[in-house]
């Protein structure tokens, strides 16, 4: 059983609190992706579970053991790290094979588990070569095989991406998720980079301050974030958000934008009501506005405005709007006529909006 | 004129031909000791005579007989040079060897491991490497005396480390420090405990640091002068500075001919050495230059 547990666990260095509290179920062989802004304590938390770091509080659990005072050698765990930290003195074979010769393995087990690997990851030919003499994502296949001949419980990731390029990096995430499948261990994956968090993991787990702000599937995170940093974090183009006040007129409810309002559709008035008058921010997503009426079950709100740029990205174009004070970007199809300078009318999707209080952040419409 | 001659000119003018002053200069020292360790005494003490050269052709004034081995002769023969010699290999390379082991292990925990006044040892450490030893000679010849190791090679192998630790640990600090942590890390999580990742990955990383320091500390070693003049009388205990000085300055005379034999031999262990670690030598020196 490879299961991690985290409960309640801290970490302080001196004043400053890096981890608050955390609380997390990762059942065996999931894939869970840490996710959040430099210093939200994600990579802290991952450190902690590997025994590279002592725990302020709390209590880390791999599988039923209770590891907290078990050194890294001990917690059967393998480790990629973001540069590589390939052993520059020993050639490819030797610093995969390193692992399992410190834990005394026979040498024809050592040998068959190190060219198994390579095999999975196409790096049989440079088994003799050095750190130096290879490029980026070959070093980091090495880092990832060194960690496979282990066989551990539990696979950390500490943004191993980050160094490579674009392309490569792409390449190299399809290339982890196919290895989760093939290995079906319980991979903890740690990045700042939310579209790796989205593609990869079976769940997100996003932090900010050293706190979890939730935990969820990736389109659950998308779909129903729990507050406004989620909202804003997840998706590219970020969620539009406009700072407003709710009203109510003969029983139907408006954000007040400042120059012009939005009607939120009627079978929302019993899940606001209690917000009336209350400042709030309205949500919604680049792709849930468009610049015709779309026919559905949902219903569009009209939103007169005007283009500042357009950005063709070739399937699709992304669009500066303004209305009113407020400022925000539209996904449009390729089709569309919009000109910079020029009015234009766009359509919300009023099936696909959000509204978050504006004291706490928190969003009013999943509760 | 072609592209190929311009710039073999331009590299003679620019960078051969200036250094030619520096090479000069740093050679001349031993092109100096080595002419007059085979110069003759008639030669030597004659005060017409050019001092850059042995006069070789016999009709000249000053001809003396040529290049002679008469001072190396008194050296070996006259003098327990070759005894010196031993007990200065024998003093540079146990205090070395014990330095740098415990320079290695201070420098370690200096650098990695987080414990409550580590920045202030560690420039402690250093501010002892400031003290002279011509301040230190005379307590510490009090402590050798009580230890019992008075006149016995081992004052020497037991207070050299005084000043050579501080050295090597802040060399090899400034060293372990550019070496990334991760691979430590990546060794503990692999299976190593910290002493074996300290073994097994760092020290071989930082092979060249190490070679620095083992150079510096057998150099100063080597040469180290007060201390072995100060612990030890007995002649057959003296190491090559202090013997060839002692034996060879008589009172306001001094053997220079055998002076500079002395020197001529006495550098060439350090030579040695420098030459089989050079390549190391040099990449110590830069490495810690480019983070």
């Amino acid at each position: 059983m490879a299961s991690v547990t985290l409960q309640e666990l801290s970490k302080r260095f001196d004043k400053v609190t890096a981890v608050n509290q955390i609380n997390l179920e990762i059942p065996d062989k999931e894939f869970v992706v840490f996710v959040g802004p430099s210093g939200c304590g994600k990579t802290t938390t991952l450190r902690m579970i590997a025994g590279l770091e002592e725990t302020s509080d709390g209590t880390i659990l791999i599988g039923e053991r209770v590891v907290n005072d078990v050194p890294p050698k001990d917690r059967n765990i393998a480790m990629v790290f973001q540069n590589y930290a390939l052993y520059p003195h020993m050639d490819v074979y030797k610093n995969m094979a390193f692992g399992l010769k410190l834990r005394r393995t026979p040498r024809p087990e050592i040998d068959r588990r190190v060219r198994e690997a390579a095999r999975i990851l196409g790096i049989e030919e440079l088994l003799d070569r050095k750190p130096r003499q290879l490029s980026g994502g070959q070093r980091q296949r090495v880092a990832v095989g060194r960690a496979i001949v282990r066989q551990p419980e539990v696979f950390l990731f500490d943004e191993p991406l980050s160094n490579l390029d674009a392309k490569l990096r792409v390449q190299m995430r399809s290339e982890l998720i196919k290895l989760h499948y093939q290995l079906e261990a319980t991979m903890i994956y740690v990045t700042h980079d939310q579209v790796e968090a989205m593609t990869m993991g079976d769940r997100i787990v996003i932090m900010n301050n050293g706190e979890i702000q939730q935990v969820g599937a990736p389109m659950e995170v998308y779909d129903q974030p729990i507050n406004m940093f989620v909202a804003g974090f997840i998706g590219s183009p970020a969620m539009n958000f406009f700072q407003g006040k709710l009203t109510a007129q003969n029983s139907e409810l408006f954000v007040d934008l400042g120059k012009f309002t939005v009607k939120l559709p009627k079978s929302q008035v019993n899940r606001f009501g209690n917000h009336v008058n209350q400042r709030v921010v309205f949500g919604i997503r680049p792709e849930s506005i468009s610049d015709r009426e779309e026919t559905g079950e949902h219903q569009q709100e009209r939103v007169p405005a005007k283009v500042n740029v357009v950005e063709p990205l070739g399937s699709e174009v992304m669009v500066e709007l303004s209305a009113g004070d407020h400022t925000f970007v539209g996904r449009l199809d390729p089709t569309t006529t919009a000109r910079p300078m020029h009015e234009m009318a766009v359509y919300f999707d009023m099936g696909r909006f959000h509204l978050f209080d504006a004291e706490t952040g928190v969003n009013l419409t999943h509760q | 004129m072609k592209t190929r001659t311009r710039n073999f000119l331009g590299q003679l003018l620019t960078l051969h031909i200036p250094l030619v002053p520096f090479i000069l200069f740093s050679l001349f020292p031993f092109y100096f000791m080595v002419i007059t360790s085979f110069k003759a005494d008639g030669e030597l003490y004659n005060l017409k005579a050019n001092p850059f050269i042995i006069q070789l052709s016999p009709t000249h004034p000053d001809y003396s007989g040529g290049p002679t081995l008469e001072h190396y002769q008194l050296l070996l023969h006259n003098t327990p040079f070759l005894t010196w010699l031993f007990n200065s290999v024998l003093v540079s390379v146990l205090a070395t060897a014990i330095s740098i082991v415990i320079a290695i292990l201070a420098a370690y925990s200096l650098a990695r491991l987080r414990f409550r006044g580590a920045p202030s040892f560690g420039t402690a450490v250093f501010i002892t490497y400031l003290v002279p030893t011509t301040l230190l000679f005379l307590p510490l010849a009090q402590v050798v005396n009580r230890l019992g190791l008075a006149d016995s090679v081992w004052a020497l192998i037991v207070t050299y480390p005084t000043f050579l630790v501080p050295f090597c640990t802040w060399l090899l600090l400034g060293y372990f420090r550019t070496i990334p942590q991760e691979i430590e890390e990546c060794a503990m999580v692999d299976g190593c405990t910290r002493f074996q990742a300290l073994i097994r990955i760092v020290l071989p990383v930082a092979i060249p640091g190490i070679v620095c320091a083992v150079l510096f500390a057998f150099t100063i070693s080597w040469n180290e002068f007060i201390y072995a003049l100060t612990f030890i009388s007995s002649t057959a205990q003296k190491t090559t500075t202090v013997g060839v000085t002692a034996e060879l300055i008589r009172g306001d005379i001094f053997y220079w001919g055998s002076l500079m034999a002395g020197a001529v031999l006495g550098s060439i262990p350090i030579v040695l050495v420098y030459v089989v670690f050079m390549d190391y030598y040099v990449s110590g020196l830069t490495q810690g230059a480019i983070k």
